[in-house]
């Protein structure tokens, strides 16, 4: 790839990180406090993408 | 007895206007991604360079950044939805070429499309079912999507292969968040826009099936 378009694509998703920021502290500010439970809740869903994502890799 | 009746009337609407919501998120979500996908294919066919990709990729923030917002409580917004998803379909064009010229590109493509399509419903079902309030994911996903966006900024001029393995398989994790996030939203009444809900979760989506390309393209056998 050309360095213009490495200086683009860095520019855009630089952009990106601006416009999230302020989203991101309101989020953080605002997020309810999660309990043992609730991150069991997610872990295991999340566990079964990374398994299923190697048996991909695995099949390919 | 009669509050009792208020109450049961009132959560009865709030089920209906969720399910409506729900209902018009999956019905527009489905008609983009076929939408996408043929403008990804267009793009395949006019076999468009990357400068597509990167005016694409340009065009939809703006879309999702300055239109989309004011335009998201009209009909313009589904026009919107669409310009979105049709720019970053046709991005994905260039991609999905230069996948296609490795010897197992076409088994590669189609497994990452079969693998997104089979997470996005999986943990939407999960979602579904549990009914959990996932909203405390909120600070924790934005935060580290930022992360990865800086890594992902640092490694366009690194350009160091490990690191960038490492930013697809945090997005995927990340955008699998993003799923339970945005599902969770629509339950329990977080997300009432159903234009907007299908925005973010098509953007979960576009990034699971990128990203899940790249690790199949990278770590699965190229004979």
């Amino acid at each position: 790839m050309e360095m213009w378009m490495k200086i683009m694509y860095a520019v855009l998703l630089g952009m990106m990180v601006l416009f999230l920021w302020p989203r991101a502290k309101h989020m953080i500010a605002n997020t309810p406090k999660a309990t043992g439970s609730d991150w069991k809740a997610v872990l295991i869903p999340l566990l079964g993408v990374v398994l299923f994502v190697m048996l991909l890799i695995s099949m390919v | 007895m009669y509050q009792n009746e208020r109450v049961i009337s009132h959560s009865s609407e709030s089920a209906l206007a969720t399910n409506k919501v729900l209902r018009n998120t999956y019905a527009l979500l489905s008609v983009t991604l076929l939408f996408s996908a043929v403008m990804a294919g267009v793009s395949m066919a006019m076999n468009m360079g990357f400068m597509a990709n990167l005016v694409a990729f340009g065009g939809s923030i703006v879309l999702l950044w300055f239109v989309l917002p004011r335009t998201a409580n009209s009909a313009a917004g589904i026009a919107v939805v669409f310009g979105i998803t049709g720019l970053l379909g046709f991005g994905l064009g260039p991609i999905l070429n230069t996948y296609l010229a490795m010897s197992n590109g076409g088994q590669v493509i189609m497994t990452a499309l079969g693998g997104t399509g089979v997470i996005f419903l999986a943990l939407s079902a999960y979602a579904l079912t549990t009914k959990r309030d996932f909203s405390f994911l909120g600070g924790m996903l934005m935060v580290g999507f930022i992360v990865v966006l800086l890594a992902a900024v640092a490694n366009i001029f690194m350009n160091i292969p490990a690191l960038s393995l490492t930013i697809s398989a945090v997005v995927i994790l990340l955008m699998s968040g993003f799923i339970l996030f945005d599902t969770s939203r629509i339950i329990n009444g977080g997300e009432t826009n159903y234009i907007l809900a299908t925005v973010s979760l098509y953007l979960s989506i576009y990034n699971i099936f990128v990203h899940l390309l790249h690790l199949l393209g990278a770590l699965g056998g190229d004979d």
